[in-house]
Formats: C-alpha cells, sequence, structure tokens
C-alpha cells in the first residue's frame, strides 16, 4: 500500500531507499532503542543513588572533604545507603547498555544504517540550512509529515553527537574510575587529568544525555506521540498524522 | 503442518536445548575452575557481578601495576570512613603500642603462625604512593610502607587449592554497619602491590586509618584494604563464612570485588 505522505514528497522518495512497505525503523533499531530506554533509565536511577553518597565534584587525582570542590550540589551526603544497590544496578544496567550498544553499533555499520539514515547530506551541512532548522525548532513549528520518513540534520547530528561521542565518553569516563582497568591502561585516566576529573567528566556528559532525552521526548511528543512511539514499536508508520 | 515435520521439529528442539544447557553447565564449571565466578553470583545483581569479574580476570594482566605518585603529590587531607574499633581491648592495645598484638596466618598452610608487630617490621618492607578511592566518589594518595602479603603467604607455605586469603579483624562488633570482614582471591593476594600495611605517610599507620596493620589493594576499591587486621585465614572456599559470599559487603548491599 503506498504511504500517503509521498504525495507530498516527491524529492525525498529516491533518498528513502524504500518500497511503499519499507519500515521506517528495522527490528535491530526497534529492539536496541527499548532496551536502551530501560537499561538508561537503570543507569540514571542508579547514577543518581550513588551520587548521593558524596555530591559533590574535584579536579584532579584525588579530592574529598576538606579539599576544595569544583562543585558542590544541593543535596544531602547519604553515607552507607543508596550507593550499595545503586552500585549493583549500575554496574548490571551498564552491561546491558555497552552489550546492545555495540551490537546496534555493529549492525549499524554492517546494514549502512549510519551511512543512510544518520549522516547529514553534504548540502544540509551549510550555516544557512542548519541555521533554518534550528530556528524552526526554536519556533517550536509542528514537524511536518515529512518528518516521519528521515531524520533533519540537526536530528542527525544529534544522534551521532550522543551515539559517538557522549556514550563513548561515559564508557571512558566509567572506566577511568575503576582501579582495576586503570592499573593495566593508565592512560585512560592521565588524558583526562586524573581520577576526580573522571567522574566529574562522567557526572556532566551524564547531565547531557538526561538533555537529549529530555528534549527526545519533547520531540516525539510535539511530532504526535501515539504515532512515534507506534512506529518505534511496531517498525511501520502510519499514514494519519495525530495532533497532540 | 504435518505431523512428522512437527515430531522432527520437537525432537530438534529437544537436542538444541539440552546441548544449551549442558553447553551453559560447562561453560559455568570451568569458569568456577578459573576463578571467574564471584562469591556474590547469585541474584540479578550478580549477573553483573559476574560478567564484571570475569572479564577484567580474563581481559586484563593478573600482575598489571596500580599506578604510583610522586612524593608532591600526596594528600594533604586523608579521609577515612568509620571511628576505630570501640572494645576495651583495643584501645589497651592501642595505648601500648600494640605490643601484645599478633596476626594470625591460618587455614590452608603448611606452617600456620602468628607475627608480633616487631616481627612483621623486622620482614623485607615495600614503600608505595599509591591512589585509593572510596566506592563514594572521594578519594586521595598516600605513602603506604607495610609488608607484601606474599612474603607472609610464603612464610606459612600455601596449599596449592586456596582460592581465597580472608582477612578478619579484630573489635568487630563497633564497626558502623555490624562485623566486618574480607576476602582477596588469588591474583589479588600474590599482587605485589598488596601489603599488609604498617606505616603511612612516613609514620605509624593512625588509629583511623586501621592501626596496627591494614591490608592495601591500590587495585581496588578502599573498602577491600581491611582495616584493623588480627587474624588471615586462607581457604579454598568462600562458604561457611558468614552467609558465603566472600566478604561483609555484600551483606551490606556492596559487592565483594572492588576492581569495578
Amino acid at each position: 500500500m503506498p504511504r500517503a505522505e509521498s504525495a507530498y514528497l516527491p524529492g525525498l522518495t529516491t533518498r528513502i531507499s524504500g518500497t511503499p512497505d519499507s519500515l521506517r525503523h528495522s527490528a535491530v533499531v526497534r529492539i536496541t532503542h527499548w532496551i536502551h530506554a530501560l537499561s538508561f533509565i537503570g543507569l540514571l536511577v542508579s547514577g543518581f543513588a550513588i551520587l548521593l553518597a558524596h555530591p559533590r565534584f574535584y579536579w584532579g587525582e584525588a579530592g574529598g572533604l576538606g579539599t576544595p570542590s569544583i562543585l558542590d550540589l544541593p543535596l544531602p551526603f547519604m553515607k552507607g545507603g543508596p550507593s550499595g544497590w545503586g552500585r549493583n544496578l549500575h554496574f548490571l544496567s551498564a552491561w546491558v547498555c555497552v552489550l546492545t550498544g555495540s551490537f546496534y553499533a555493529l549492525s549499524g555499520i554492517l546494514t549502512r544504517h549510519f551511512r543512510a539514515n544518520l549522516m547529514p547530506a553534504k548540502a544540509d551541512l551549510s550555516w544557512r540550512s542548519l541555521l533554518r532548522v534550528v530556528s524552526n525548532h526554536l519556533h517550536l513549528e509542528r514537524p511536518g509529515p515529512e518528518t516521519a520518513l528521515a531524520y533533519n540534520p540537526l536530528q542527525r547530528l544529534t544522534y551521532l553527537v550522543v551515539v559517538f561521542v557522549l556514550l563513548p565518553l561515559m564508557i571512558w569516563t566509567g572506566f577511568a574510575m575503576s582501579p582495576a582497568i586503570v592499573s593495566a591502561f593508565p592512560a585512560l585516566v592521565t588524558i583526562l587529568g586524573g581520577q576526580e576529573s573522571a567522574r566529574t567528566i562522567h557526572f556532566f556528559a551524564a547531565d547531557l544525555l538526561v538533555l537529549f532525552l529530555l528534549v527526545h521526548i519533547a520531540m516525539v511528543y510535539l511530532a504526535g506521540f501515539r504515532n512515534r512511539v507506534q512506529a518505534m514499536i511496531t517498525g511501520g508508520s502510519s499514514a494519519r498524522e495525530e495532533h497532540p | 503442518m504435518n505431523k512428522s515435520l512437527s515430531r522432527r521439529k520437537l525432537i530438534t528442539t529437544g537436542l538444541v536445548s539440552s546441548a544449551g544447557v549442558s553447553g551453559l553447565a560447562v561453560a559455568a564449571r570451568l569458569a568456577d575452575r578459573y576463578g571467574l565466578i564471584p562469591p556474590d553470583h547469585g541474584g540479578i545483581y550478580g549477573v553483573g557481578q559476574t560478567l564484571t569479574y570475569a572479564s577484567q580476570r580474563i581481559l586484563l594482566p593478573h600482575q598489571s601495576m596500580a599506578r604510583e605518585f610522586k612524593r608532591s603529590e600526596i594528600s594533604k587531607v586523608c579521609p577515612v570512613n568509620g571511628a576505630p574499633p570501640e572494645s576495651e581491648t583495643y584501645h589497651r592495645l592501642l595505648a601500648g603500642g600494640f605490643a601484645d598484638w599478633r596476626l594470625t596466618i591460618d587455614g590452608l598452610v603448611a606452617r600456620p603462625s602468628s607475627f608480633s608487630l616487631a616481627e612483621l617490621k623486622g620482614f623485607p618492607s615495600s614503600s608505595q604512593i599509591t591512589h585509593q578511592a572510596c566506592e563514594e566518589g572521594w578519594s586521595f594518595i598516600a605513602e603506604w610502607t607495610g609488608v607484601p602479603l606474599s612474603y607472609v603467604l610464603n612464610l606459612a607455605g600455601v596449599s596449592p587449592r586456596a582460592k581465597y586469603v580472608f582477612f578478619f579483624p579484630f573489635g568487630e562488633p563497633s564497626f558502623p554497619m555490624g562485623k566486618k570482614w574480607g576476602s582477596l582471591d588469588m591474583p589479588d593476594a600474590w599482587h605485589p602491590q598488596t601489603l599488609l600495611a604498617y606505616g603511612m605517610n612516613g609514620q605509624e599507620l593512625p588509629a583511623p586509618h586501621g592501626a596496627p596493620v591494614r591490608v592495601r589493594v591500590p587495585r581496588q576499591l578502599g573498602f577491600k584494604s581491611l582495616k584493623y587486621l588480627s587474624r588471615i585465614t586462607v581457604t579454598d572456599t568462600a562458604q561457611n563464612i558468614g552467609k558465603g559470599w566472600g566478604s561483609s559487603s555484600p551483606e551490606h548491599g556492596f559487592s565483594w570485588y572492588g576492581g569495578i
């Protein structure tokens, strides 16, 4: 069955390599998306629980009470409490996240998902065209039906930064806090300026990921929550656009 | 679907799943034999613990050395968690410079023995300036002096069956979270940087840092460097000690392995 959107998009049909029934999201993308969503919530909740044991940040190799900090969060110090289950949940979720992520990245390269769907076209990377997309976003313009078929350049860049910059940085800074791992690979921590620096970068990169999550959910809501969530579950993109 | 096909399918499924189950069972036994299963492997969180511990033991060299720092990098403040034992015995020993204190080593050793503080200080000593991080997130750099645990293990003659070295402090009931004790696997017990430390930053080990002797395991988080040592026991199993999870940490919701 031909999709109704194609009527609006004569120019795009060549880019979306596809037969009319080709799915918007492949099975790998859909399954890893939801496993990631779960493990991200696990990492977020448990990361916060660990943070509560010492909501204070330092720069350099070492730092603690009685030494200068670079950030004191207005949170209570909860010693010996939530960091126990917090650490257990954090590392379990991290394993799920990293294993799923490796599978996603490998399959994204092999199936050319990154190249076809996430790499922005050269023409879209000009300042003028990027500014236009940014201004559309800032004016909270409701995404048109064509957005159901392909990611816009800003989306593409954001996903690429999350997948290839922020998540690897989380893993790297996480490893840099492991005394066993850095004993084998000391450069992991010395490049970052020390173990406490790694912890601080881990925290700020996590904040950026939370920001991404909030914007991501807001955009899904603006674009039509049910339709988009359904597409990420069933893979199909229904022709009917919803208006929340 | 015809009958014979469904029967064939059933048999294939049965064969595949029993091969899968026995494959898993063999893998679990091999993993156990090669020391890849931590004592606190039970439950859903045990899956994460086992993956972390096994992958680090397989992928990381057993003899990798923790980073050592310059004397100028030693932290001016070295915080501690928890106060020294409150027992009368501990305070009597502390007042007497631990002259009457002895460290016992027993279990799977050829020569069960006990050593006084003076005897330990007479053994070849080793010093290291290493980083110690608490699981809570704070850290400090200090210089530690002591006798390598491997030296004492060799004196006692460890059995080839040994899998764990357990550490028991004294004055136990006064610890913030109840009795505290722990263990190391053999790679960390034999590691050249694992010390029985009696000195810190050029002085006697201060009471809050674990006097008279504490373990120092610089490749693991601070909670593995047990303080106020009294007894060392070598075993081939973690069972029958506490809940069998290798240390008191898992009983309080933390992990046994501290390498993360």
